[in-house]
């Protein structure tokens, strides 16, 4: 039996993926700032079948107290799935991968905060991922950032996150679930933009040649450049002016 | 870390009860206004989410096929997990699950399995050897009180949402055919949460009512009106037995009303 | 020189607002020549100064500033306070009791208690210490009677309004004895909680649509409208009883 024909095909002879987009195409996302109402600052995204709530508590008093810093606050962040997130339902407990991923995350988005200015207190970040669809980690970031911004929490810049990798020989941007569990490689990159753009997440899947990962990496800064532009509509969205009102 | 009550929204609090009045003007008797969003979560078999005023519960549901216990051979299984999500409000910690989850998971259970919603007998593939097994996980996405009330409409939203595989017994192996069908839900339980403050019952408290509240008082009644679960709970408070037969008989009128909100007839 | 934005236009995280000679006001930050946007906000450029009114902010205390907190908890030095801020706030119990009488612990609840609300001042805060409180001046203490709110912090001036207009409006209207916490917490207390109610929407509303002009305006209206509606109400009420 010929392995090929057992393998289902990603990428269709033009070019089209299974999800009907072009190589170069991101899935849609919409994004929603301000939407839980006991967290200092929240936001929610949906990316392709993604979809993800973040919420900021803080700058507040650090629990344990001995992890609070003499000199800037602490960032916490915790990445976590739901159990119902996933196709085989998932253990609420946490897992290696979550533990990795609430590390990176949180090392992404550190370059941007204005830790210094708030010593001794600690900034909470949770990240609850209700469904899961491939580059979780990219729109947890993205998502995570907008939080942080509605917590009125200063920062350099909003960081945005977002993948690109390779499956079936073809270079692509943003992987959904099956091209991230059947393709070559998968790239998330996370970018900071001012003052200097600035690479504050980077990991692979995969295995690539050194000129494809530096194809692909720029595929994936075009993806956060078209990212950033939804991220700062959202935050001004809450802002909608007034209609005019009809009696005075 | 509990949230502490400002001794002067106590005060506000408990004066306003003494003339039948509430925070948010409602009645004692009234519920906030509830939305729910059957099927948000494609991936899962079954999903919910409600909003009970700003309190917000997403249940999501899970099948697999696995054994039965030992002692139900011919039963399918259900099983209820709650996580009250430090999202949710900055008293929730994240971590595994503390007595509040554990009590909500399991008052939930109760209300669904008491009334038996769930037809767990036509849940067996072989007996003795294969069922499917039904995973309700209960997920608090904000907390401005009744959590209870808010997670059970959820889990019977989300159990009358679920479609789950038509598995089959193919010579001894369990196959997916083609297509879905509906869980046999049978009933439709439905919970009423009550607080006590100042010598009064209030429905569906909000999160400040339930900081400065005596106890307390949930029930869940099935279709035909008969109690199928009950948790006092919520503080060291008492009741006296008038007070809960009170609560019962109004209760169950009240879940007549609450029912006609989740199960279009 | 160039500055990038509209006077009053909201801006986000990292929006490139001026380069040149500019100062750096509040919620900007400098690289080089550039000045950048550190929160959601509305530019404003006064002189040399690009500053953000930020939309969305936490409370950062400020020596003098007065200030309402909740006591949270009683420990051998005093009262910890929680006044909203990245830090819990200390009351020390010497600015209340007599330098020479040393309090037992359990003297502190006969002034304050776990769950009192307090007006309060802030007399210390640097970087390496929490905020340090006092009550000793007039207007300053325990709460007793009103309704407490919370608003975002950076909307207390627009409350207060030029020369104090806005605010003299609202306790006119209302007949509320209104304070104004820095930290974005008031107590309104009035002759009924009606009074109290309607200062309450007031407040609120300016929170809510501080960003949109003519707010002034939409706040008298409101007042107009409603007390209108009471006003025609009394008068069907006396032409019935005729």
């Amino acid at each position: 039996m010929p392995k090929a024909q057992e393998k289902q095909k990603l990428i269709d002879k033009e070019g089209k993926r299974i999800d009907g987009r072009q190589l170069d195409e991101l899935r849609p996302v919409k994004l929603e700032v301000g939407v839980l109402s006991s967290a200092d600052g929240s936001a929610y995204i949906e990316w392709g079948k993604n979809k993800i709530l973040a919420a900021v508590f803080g700058p507040r008093e650090a629990h344990p107290k001995h992890l609070s810093l003499p000199d800037r606050a602490l960032l916490q962040c915790r990445y976590h799935m739901a159990p119902f997130s996933v196709e085989e339902r998932k253990s609420p407990a946490p897992s290696r991968r979550e533990v990795e991923l609430s590390k990176v995350i949180r090392q992404a988005l550190e370059p941007a905060v204005f830790l210094e200015y708030y010593p001794r207190s600690s900034i909470d970040l949770f990240i609850e991922v209700l469904q899961a669809d491939g580059g979780t980690r990219c729109a947890s970031l993205t998502v995570a950032a907008l939080a942080l911004a509605d917590a009125g929490i200063p920062m350099k810049d909003l960081v945005v996150a977002c993948a690109a990798g390779k499956a079936e020989g073809k270079l692509i941007l943003d992987l959904s679930d099956s091209e991230d569990k059947l393709g070559e490689a998968d790239v998330p990159v996370a970018l900071m933009s001012t003052p200097q753009e600035a690479i504050t997440l980077l990991q692979m899947d995969g295995t690539l040649s050194v000129e494809e990962f530096e194809q692909v990496v720029s595929m994936a800064l075009n993806g956060c450049r078209q990212i950033y532009k939804l991220q700062k509509e959202a935050l001004k969205a809450k802002y909608v002016p007034l209609k005019e009102e009809t009696e005075g | 870390m509990s949230e502490i009550v400002a001794k002067v929204k106590q005060k506000q609090i408990e004066q306003l009860i003494t003339n039948d009045k509430r925070l948010d003007d409602r009645g004692l008797t009234d519920y906030r206004e509830m939305q729910i969003e059957p099927g948000l979560i494609e991936k899962a078999e079954g999903s919910a989410l409600v909003k009970l005023g700003k309190t917000e519960v997403l249940v999501g549901i899970k099948v697999e096929v696995g054994e039965p216990f030992p002692d139900t051979p011919e039963e399918g299984v259900l099983t209820v997990n709650a996580e009250l999500l430090p999202l949710a409000s900055p008293s929730f910690e994240p971590g595994p699950p503390d007595e509040n989850s554990i009590e909500l998971a399991r008052v939930v259970d109760r209300s669904i399995r008491e009334s038996k919603a769930i037809a767990v007998e036509e849940l067996v593939l072989e007996a003795g050897k294969k069922v499917i097994v039904v995973f309700i996980d209960v997920y608090v996405l904000n907390h401005d009180g009744n959590l209870i009330d808010a997670s059970v409409t959820a889990g019977l939203a989300a159990l009358l949402n679920a479609k789950i595989p038509n598995y089959v017994v193919e010579e001894g192996e369990v196959k997916k055919k083609t297509g879905y069908k509906q869980l046999p839900i049978k009933n439709y339980p439905i919970a009423v949460t009550f607080a006590k403050i100042n010598g009064k019952l209030v429905v569906d408290p909000l999160l400040e009512e339930e900081q400065v509240m005596d106890a307390r008082l949930t029930m869940t009644f099935d279709k035909d009106g008969n109690i199928c679960a009950i948790q006092k709970g919520g503080g060291s408070g008492s009741f006296t037995s008038q007070q809960i037969s009170e609560a019962a008989k109004l209760g169950q009128q009240i879940s007549t009303e609450r029912r006609k909100l989740v199960v279009k007839e | 020189m160039p500055v990038f934005f509209e006077k009053r236009e909201i801006v986000t995280p990292g929006d490139l607002i001026a380069e040149g000679d500019y100062l750096a006001g509040e919620n900007t930050y400098r690289d080089g020549e550039k000045l950048f946007a550190t929160r959601v906000g509305l530019v404003d450029l006064i002189d040399k100064t690009v500053m953000i009114v930020a939309l969305r902010a936490f409370y950062a205390p400020r020596v003098g500033d007065t200030i309402i907190g909740k006591v949270v908890e009683l420990t051998i030095a005093g009262w910890l306070v929680d006044i909203k801020a990245p830090q819990p706030a200390m009351l020390r119990a010497s600015d209340v009791f007599e330098r020479s009488f040393k309090p037992q612990r359990d003297d502190l609840p006969t002034v304050f208690d776990i769950g009192d609300m307090v007006i309060t001042k802030v007399i210390a805060y640097d970087r390496t210490r929490d905020p340090q409180l006092t009550v000793r001046e007039p207007g300053l203490g325990k709460i007793t009677r009103g309704q407490i709110m919370e608003i975002t912090p950076t909307k207390i001036p627009r409350v207060i309004g030029k020369k104090g207009s806005m605010i003299s409006m609202i306790k006119d209207n209302t007949g509320c004895h209104i304070v104004l916490g820095q930290n974005g917490i008031i107590l309104v207390s009035g002759k009924s909680p009606e009074n109290e109610q309607l200062a309450m929407m007031a407040i609120r509303k300016i929170d809510e649509e501080s960003h949109i002009s003519g707010l002034t305006d939409r706040v008298t209206q409101m007042f107009k409208k409603i007390k209108g509606s009471e006003k025609s109400a009394e008068g069907t009420r006396e032409t019935e009883t005729n």
